[in-house]
């Protein structure tokens, strides 16, 4: 699903170079549900960035669904993104002026859809999340939780084959977080690839994989044979490459 | 898209009235001043007869003082105006297909046994073919003949206006009027007939309204009658009476000729160049031979009806509106990257640069067609004012009247200039917010 090796990002100003991401190499497979942790500045959110289309890199390369993706124009990285990608923010980044429905349907204008598709998914998100309630509120009418459900719907609606949650549980108390956590697992049993960055090694754990990311690097790879179990095994580089 | 781009740009425009209002406000501003300055400056620089602008023309003659010319700044022009005795020597030629003396006067009209006030009225003192030669159109009846000219005949021709005033619009041709206390008799009535600007005399203001009395120019010796215009000489003279008056050097006859051909031109030219050369003989005319048969649209030139103040007039109103737009840019600039969080999510769910572009790009026509309507009735506002200063009575003066209109070139003008430039000024603010990274965004909304 994602196959990235030897990937470097560097951000550059006047006075400094700073390498966000150095030689930095991971493969997620298919219907994985992959936790990024590290400490904060270690490059969790370059990466995502990356992973999503929303910065180009400087060296290596870096597959999505077996499509090569260094040297695509803005126009087909944006396609790519609209039509395989599905994003959830910390802060959950709907848009305040449009109520829950509208926010849904934002990813799918920009794929041309017909209005009853769109209406059909746009319901079909938001009752995976369970706001079809709400769908005619605005989002500060709802809660962090709910807002955070909202953002999920959006990022389903267009039925990406990956998701990239960025700590999607951040900005919500633990019972909302453990809700949060609870729907991206449902999400991931039906086959969506999702990558996750965490601080909270409780969510982590819950996932398929740990990927600790330190200066850029990766420094460790901890896959979970069982959620339940939560089990850690150490990882050789050898497996580090290859999904769990 | 474009659906979805426009409810995008509305939804935007209500985010924030305030600067919606300003930035509206200031295109609008900008808009109504270029309206406004360009109406005037078409109303002035048109030429009003054009489809015979290669067979009229305006006879001068210099017979100035030999030791300085009749204008300052452009030494080549003779006098507008010619003195009587010229113009009626000259008027004698039948070379023209058509000819007119002419000048203004001022008369007090009144109708016996009505009790409408006796009225001030503006009168051209005209040769005949006055009408024919500038395509008046006639309401009612028509011109006078030639025997009339020099009789004179006491006739009259009225404008429609008048006409309305004194006989309520009827067909008054055979009814008698008193002009100056002298009976006439209406020939005719004068149809709607709006030259602007009056190019046939620029001495009473190029935004006159044409005289709403025609009188043969015989009244003009007959009732000692003298110009309600310009009267200009270059030597001390002494003038005790009226023939005196005829007799002298003061220019206050304007003539125009109809010459069908450059053939008919040529000889008409040589038969005033003629004349000039007998005068000097006669010790007047002592300037270089300087006798000129100027086109309409040469003449509205030479006479600057549109003076260089009208044009730096159109240039400052080009400035105004770029600096209209230049805060327009800012604005939206402002406005643009204020919600630039807002496009970061939308380009994080797949909107591309351009899908970005052209949907800020969308909103700055929206914004543009608001400030161009609203420009427009400002500019239209703005023009009443001007009337409504220039005009003691607003329907006294048609002449100002059309200026004080918008008309369809102007809304042409307008929508165009609102459109291009405001696209234009939105075209940064809409490309730089296209290449914001969206991520730095993402984080800090």
């Amino acid at each position: 699903m994602l196959e990235m090796h030897g990937i470097s990002k560097i951000y550059r100003t006047d006075l400094i170079e700073t390498h966000a991401l150095r030689d930095f190499s991971l493969n997620v497979g298919d219907g994985e549900f992959v936790a990024v942790t590290g400490p904060s500045g270690s490059g969790k959110t370059t990466f995502m960035n990356v992973a999503g289309l929303l910065e180009t890199f400087d060296t290596g390369t870096y597959k999505l669904d077996g499509q090569d993706v260094s040297r695509l124009s803005d126009e087909a990285r944006s396609k790519l993104r609209n039509e395989k990608i599905g994003f959830i923010f910390q802060s959950f980044n709907l848009i305040p002026d449009l109520d829950i429905f509208d926010n849904v349907d934002v990813p799918l204008r920009y794929r041309s859809l017909a209005k009853k598709d769109r209406e059909q998914r746009i319901k079909s998100a938001l009752d995976v999340v369970g706001l079809t309630s709400r769908m005619h509120h605005m989002p500060s009418q709802l809660s962090g939780g709910q807002q955070q459900r909202a953002a999920i719907a959006r990022a389903l609606a267009g039925d990406p084959r990956f998701l990239l949650a960025d700590e999607p549980t951040g900005n919500v108390d633990s019972l909302m977080a453990r809700q949060v956590m609870d729907l991206l697992e449902q999400i991931n049993e039906m086959g969506t690839t999702i990558i996750m960055v965490t601080h909270d090694p409780e969510l982590a754990r819950r996932a398929h994989r740990n990927v600790h990311i330190v200066d850029g690097q990766i420094s460790d790879l901890q896959p979970y044979e069982t959620r339940d179990s939560a089990i850690m095994k150490p990882v050789t580089a050898a497996t580090a490459m290859s999904p769990a | 898209m474009f659906g979805y781009y426009l409810e995008l740009a509305f939804r935007n425009l209500k985010r924030n009235p305030g600067l919606t209002a300003l930035m509206i406000g200031a295109i609008a501003l900008g808009i109504a001043v270029c309206v406004m300055t360009l109406t005037m400056y078409r109303a002035m620089s048109g030429n009003p007869i054009w489809w015979k602008n290669d067979v009229l023309y305006a006879v001068t003659m210099d017979f100035w003082d030999p030791q300085e010319p009749y204008w300052d700044d452009y030494p080549d022009l003779p006098p507008e105006q010619l003195t009587y005795r010229d113009a009626t020597a000259v008027y004698a030629s039948a070379i023209p297909k058509r000819k007119v003396i002419m000048h203004k006067a001022v008369g007090i009209v009144s109708v016996d046994g009505q009790q409408a006030k006796p009225e001030r009225t503006p009168t051209r003192v005209t040769t005949k073919d006055f009408f024919a030669m500038f395509d008046v159109p006639f309401q009612y009846g028509g011109t006078w003949t030639d025997a009339a000219d020099s009789g004179p005949e006491p006739v009259i021709v009225l404008s429609r206006k008048l006409n309305e005033k004194l006989f309520g619009g009827a067909n008054s041709v055979g009814r008698r009027i008193r002009w100056n206390d002298n009976e006439f008799r209406v020939i005719g009535v004068r149809d709607h007939w709006m030259p602007l600007p009056t190019f046939y005399d620029v001495n009473n203001g190029p935004l006159e309204d044409p005289e709403d009395a025609y009188i043969p120019f015989g009244w003009s010796v007959a009732l000692e009658l003298e110009s309600a215009g310009n009267m200009n000489g270059w030597k001390p003279e002494d003038i005790k009476n009226y023939q005196q008056l005829l007799n002298s050097e003061n220019t206050w006859i304007q003539m125009w000729v109809e010459l069908p051909d450059e053939a008919t031109r040529d000889r008409f030219q040589g038969f005033i160049d003629n004349y000039s050369q007998e005068q000097k003989q006669a010790g007047r005319y002592q300037r270089p031979l300087n006798n000129r048969l100027t086109r309409p649209d040469q003449w509205l030139e030479d006479n600057q009806v549109v003076g260089n103040d009208d044009r730096v007039l159109v240039g400052l109103a080009f400035a105004f509106l770029a600096v209209c737009l230049l805060n327009t840019v800012g604005l939206l600039l402002a406005k643009f990257l204020n919600h630039a969080p807002i496009t970061g999510v939308r380009r994080a769910l797949g909107a591309s640069r351009k899908q970005i572009f052209l949907q800020h790009l969308v909103e700055v026509g929206v914004i543009s067609s608001i400030g161009a309507m609203l420009g427009l009735a400002l500019g239209g506002l703005l023009l009443l004012g001007i009337r409504a200063l220039y005009t003691f009575d607003p329907t006294e003066s048609a002449g100002t009247q059309a200026i004080a209109q918008v008309d369809v070139t102007s809304v042409i003008t307008a929508l165009a200039l609102a459109f291009f430039a405001t696209i234009a000024a939105g075209l940064y603010p809409a490309w730089r917010i296209g290449r914001i990274p969206p991520a730095s965004y993402l984080k800090a909304q």
